[in-house]
């Protein structure tokens, strides 16, 4: 039954985004629309999954003295993977997130499973935390992404949803609004956290 | 000597790295908590993004451009900034033990600074030439400092304040950038 506790810990208990607050460059960047946050989330998960399964599969033969440096080289690896795939199928996606998929490889979420999980636990562990991480963090990016694209915009995923007479609030796909967002977002979970305590 | 100048002017205060293009977010919620701190950081940075964009550009255009390997590109830089900053933070240690008590303890932080990585990538992108890398590198470091420096001195007030529970923390943290992004918002429209 731990394999099913490792998948559910990344959504919610151990939320890379509203819990660890770690890798957050990516998500205020990349959420002023909904589908650019998930094509962002799922290629960290991607990376995080593969990244992961690579590292517990290595574990016993890595030096622990230059690990780190391995484990950098293994999530490069797969970034370059995942950009060149992006690049050859999904353009215009891999256009509108740019700097940011090189920049997976330095999130400091898909070297923290690999220090923390990965490089101490089999390859089966490794991958369901990779995946229950990889979706607690494209949750994340998804409801920031809607939030923002619908008070920006008026719109989720492209579609209008508030109508012609709705006022698009600017700031919120601006950076501003992505600083401020997420931390009302923070604030919102840590309410919400406490309730559930008591 | 024009351009230079826009240049700078432009990384600094309208492209600013961390309120405008989200680079570099971990050290600035991580060490801003103390203006002295801040400086300390920010020092740090300004030395290694240098350097480390001088670095890379060489290598792409001496090793990666040459051998037609470009998509070796995010692998190439990382190592390099990895072992650069492993490097200046021995030279330190060995040269000016001063110089290391003030900024010794950043250094490692520096590695996982997506900042130092996002400058090397962008001036390949932009197809800057040598020095206009550095001149862009070192401004974008600058910029860093400048908000890290801001946002310390805001944080330091911000501690003695009463704040709703569920919002302390990194929560108003963030909100408090925003703000402070809002103000750099202003500089929009200063360079083309």
């Amino acid at each position: 039954m731990t394999i099913i506790r490792d998948l559910t810990n990344g959504i919610w208990k151990e939320n890379p985004i509203f819990r660890l607050v770690l890798g957050i460059c990516s998500v205020l960047a990349v959420t002023s629309q909904a589908k650019n946050g998930i094509g962002m989330g799922l290629a960290a998960t991607f990376v995080l999954v593969c990244s992961n399964m690579v590292i517990a599969a290595m574990r016993n033969i890595i030096p622990a003295k230059v690990r780190i440096a391995c484990f950098i080289v293994i999530i490069a690896t797969f970034v370059t993977v995942v950009d060149l795939i992006m690049e050859a199928y999904f353009f215009e996606l891999h256009k509108a997130l740019g700097i940011f998929i090189p920049l997976i490889v330095v999130n400091c979420i898909i070297l923290g499973r690999a220090e923390a999980f990965a490089s101490k636990r089999p390859i089966l562990n490794s991958m369901m935390d990779g995946i229950g991480m990889g979706i607690g963090y494209t949750l994340a990016l998804l409801v920031l992404g809607s939030i923002r694209e619908l008070l920006g915009n008026g719109s989720v995923f492209g579609v209008v949803l508030l109508g012609p007479r709705y006022v698009p609030f600017l700031l919120a796909i601006l950076p501003p609004g992505a600083f401020i967002a997420l931390g009302l977002l923070l604030g919102l979970m840590n309410k919400i956290n406490t309730k559930l305590a008591l | 000597m024009e351009k230079m100048i826009l240049l700078i002017i432009s990384t600094v205060l309208v492209n600013n790295f961390v309120l405008a293009q989200f680079l570099g977010i971990c050290p600035f919620l991580g060490v801003s908590r103390k203006i002295e701190t801040s400086i300390g950081m920010g020092m740090a940075v300004i030395f290694v993004m240098g350097l480390a964009t001088a670095i890379t550009w060489l290598v792409q255009v001496l090793i990666l451009n040459r051998f037609n390997i470009q998509y070796m590109q995010t692998i190439a830089f990382i190592l390099v900034i990895a072992a650069l900053v492993q490097f200046v933070e021995m030279v330190i240690q060995k040269t000016s033990p001063l110089l290391y008590q003030a900024l010794g303890i950043y250094l490692p932080l520096i590695t996982t600074n997506c900042a130092v990585l996002g400058v090397a990538v962008l001036t390949i992108q932009n197809e800057f030439t040598f020095m206009e890398s550095l001149v862009y590198s070192v401004g974008a470091a600058v910029g860093f400092t400048l908000a890290l420096v801001l946002f310390a001195g805001i944080r330091e007030k911000l501690a003695l304040a009463d704040l709703p529970e569920s919002l302390e923390g990194t929560a108003i943290s963030l909100v408090t950038a925003g703000l402070l992004s809002l103000a750099f918002l202003g500089f929009a429209g200063l360079v083309k």
